[in-house]
């Protein structure tokens, strides 16, 4: 029988290993295969700066739309909520920076682990919102397909294993912790070939929409 | 040994006949006064999560207990627990207690040798079957591993558990190897060893982990005994949870640097001076649980992490395979960071390829590209 110490250590060591490998390979065949193939020669007079405004637009897209809020505040509200606080609890919790350091070598300033526990707990309540809204909302029940409740779980879970394992709600500890890495694992794994891409490939897609415009010399 | 000295009683038994003096005619003959004897038994209550109001059955329990026997097996082990014990305790009340129990067989301590050693074993055995303390240290070749890697007397460490646990009222793991299999059991486990709860199904068996573990903590355990004539309350791994049941980081007195993000980062630089948190220096506390926070070593002098040094986690099983000990607790073991380029470099290779196959395929199509006249269409239709 397995012991929680040797899940633990299977999660940390060959489980990482595979992960990463896959991460890694599967994210750089689909990115770099985008940017090979490019977008189709434009023959006209360009009447904008296309880098100039393909980096304007990566930015602007932050800012939400007047017509978006008001078509659908719920979702700008809670996705804004559920993605930052996302964002803070991945890289700006203490044991979380220093695998990355420990993984590429660089490392910054986290938060203190209070204030980041708040942001789970909000982060947590954002994505359950935003699952029950899923389910009740007749439209986007509608168009919800396997692949968005199951991407939905995948992004749940390593949240909710870290904030149950800083709380030591599972015992023993290794096996909390353990739940935790694997959970992240398969996030890892799963990023390539989902939408879960978009965390990069939205960066692509808001260049390259920004640049078409700026280079027809119209704003997006 | 120069300290055996109060644990006398191991080679002199009470003689036939006589009955065995109770532990408060132990103490005053010890001269530990009424006051410091009562104090004992409310700093016992409080270190077992009990109501102060027990502090006085306590007292009267141990009063008039009689010295039990205990049988005390080292196996597989370093002496390192009996060392914690004998050493950091010898002038405290704690160490009368220990005093009184009828410790009738022990390797270190006892005086006797040889055959003399095992016939004493037997006897108290014998003497008081099923009511005996069986404490082990050290853990021992399982039933399929060759037995030849530890004996004693020429017995095996497995038969002479085994032979020896039949009688017991219950078994106390006494340190890391006897409770979850320590060291030896490490990777690879040349000698096949397991813990005493992996062999002992029958009795209750009661783990204090710790390598070694503090000496209290076996005698708040015995005091319990005593006091109840039952085992105490267990976490999950069969440890007393009054002393297991948190873990070192949430009682330690540098959180508060960890929870503001204040590390040291090397063992002498300035963080390190200030007594900043050990986390990043591979302090294990988050994940272990045991009392050194709470009742610190060498009589509450200090204990590891206030000198400045992190925790290895020695309380938790398979401590000794859990990634380096001055790697922080979320640092995965190997070298991620190269397999990841390594990886990325591989999936590049392969976008780039991919991305030019289908450029060529596209050029391709372009080049073989046909217009249709709207003469061949309406021809068609």
């Amino acid at each position: 029988m397995i012991t929680p110490m040797e899940f633990l250590m299977w999660t940390k060591g060959p489980m990482f290993q595979l992960a990463l490998t896959v991460f890694a390979l599967g994210l750089l065949v689909r990115l770099v295969e985008i940017f090979v193939l490019g977008r189709a020669h434009n023959y006209a007079v360009p009447r904008g700066n296309a880098v100039v405004g393909g980096l304007r637009t990566m930015y602007k897209r932050f800012h939400t739309d007047a017509g978006t809020f008001k078509a659908a505040p719920f979702d700008v509200v809670v996705g804004i909520i559920w993605h930052v606080g996302f964002i803070v609890a991945l890289l700006l919790f203490i044991p979380h920076v220093e695998l990355i350091k420990s993984t590429l070598g660089i490392g910054w300033p986290a938060l203190p682990n209070p204030v980041v526990d708040a942001i789970t707990a909000i982060t947590l309540l954002g994505l359950l919102a935003a699952l029950v809204h899923r389910l009740l909302h007749p439209v986007k029940r509608f168009l919800s397909t396997p692949e968005d409740y199951a991407i939905w779980a995948v992004t749940f879970l390593p949240l909710v294993t870290g904030y149950l394992a800083y709380h030591r709600v599972i015992n023993p500890y290794p096996l909390g912790l353990g739940l935790h890495i694997l959970s992240a694992e398969i996030f890892l794994i799963v990023l390539p070939f989902t939408k879960l891409t978009h965390i990069f490939t939205a960066w692509v897609a808001r260049y390259y929409n920004g640049a078409t415009f700026a280079r027809k010399g119209v704003q997006s | 040994m120069a300290n055996s000295r109060p644990y006398a009683s191991a080679s002199q038994p009470v003689p036939p006949g006589q009955p065995q003096p109770s532990l408060g005619e132990v103490l005053r003959r010890n001269g530990v006064s009424r006051r410091g004897f009562l104090k004992f038994c409310a700093s016992t209550a409080s270190m077992m999560a009990l109501p102060p109001s027990l502090a006085p059955a306590i007292a009267a329990a141990l009063e008039t207990a009689r010295r039990p026997s205990v049988i005390w097996l080292s196996f597989q082990e370093c002496t390192g627990c009996t060392e914690s014990l004998t050493r950091s305790f010898s002038p405290t009340v704690e160490n009368l207690i220990l005093d009184t129990i009828s410790l009738d067989y022990h390797h270190t301590l006892q005086a006797a040798a040889g055959e003399a050693a095992e016939h004493a074993r037997e006897q108290a055995m014998q003497a008081n079957m099923g009511q005996y303390l069986v404490v082990v240290d050290g853990s021992l070749p399982g039933p399929d591993s060759n037995p030849g890697y530890s004996t004693i007397a020429g017995v095996s460490n497995y038969d002479m558990l085994m032979d020896t646990v039949q009688g017991a009222a219950a078994v106390v793991a006494v340190g890391t190897c006897a409770a979850f299999g320590g060291l030896p059991k490490a990777a690879p486990n040349p000698s096949g060893a397991v813990a005493v709860q992996d062999l002992v199904k029958d009795k209750p068996v009661i783990n204090v982990s710790g390598c070694p573990p503090v000496p209290m903590v076996i005698t708040g355990v015995l005091a319990q005994f005593l006091t109840f004539g039952e085992l105490p309350e267990l976490d999950p791994y069969n440890r007393p949870l009054a002393f297991f049941g948190q873990a070192i980081h949430d009682r330690c007195y540098r959180r508060p640097f960890y929870d503001k993000g204040l590390f040291a980062e090397s063992f002498d630089d300035e963080g390190a001076k200030k007594g900043w948190c050990l986390y990043r220096l591979g302090c294990k506390g988050p994940m272990t649980y045991n009392a050194c926070a709470t009742m610190k070593w060498n009589g509450g002098t200090s204990w590891p992490i206030e000198s400045g040094a992190p925790c290895l986690g020695c309380s938790e099983p398979d401590f000794w395979d859990a990634g380096g000990f001055y790697d922080a607790l979320s640092v995965p073991p190997g070298k991620p960071g190269e397999l990841l380029l390594t990886a990325g470099a591989v999936g590049a290779a392969l976008g780039l390829a991919a991305g030019v196959m289908s450029r060529r395929k596209a050029q391709a199509a372009t080049k073989t590209h046909r217009p249709v006249t709207a003469d061949e269409l309406e021809q068609k239709l």
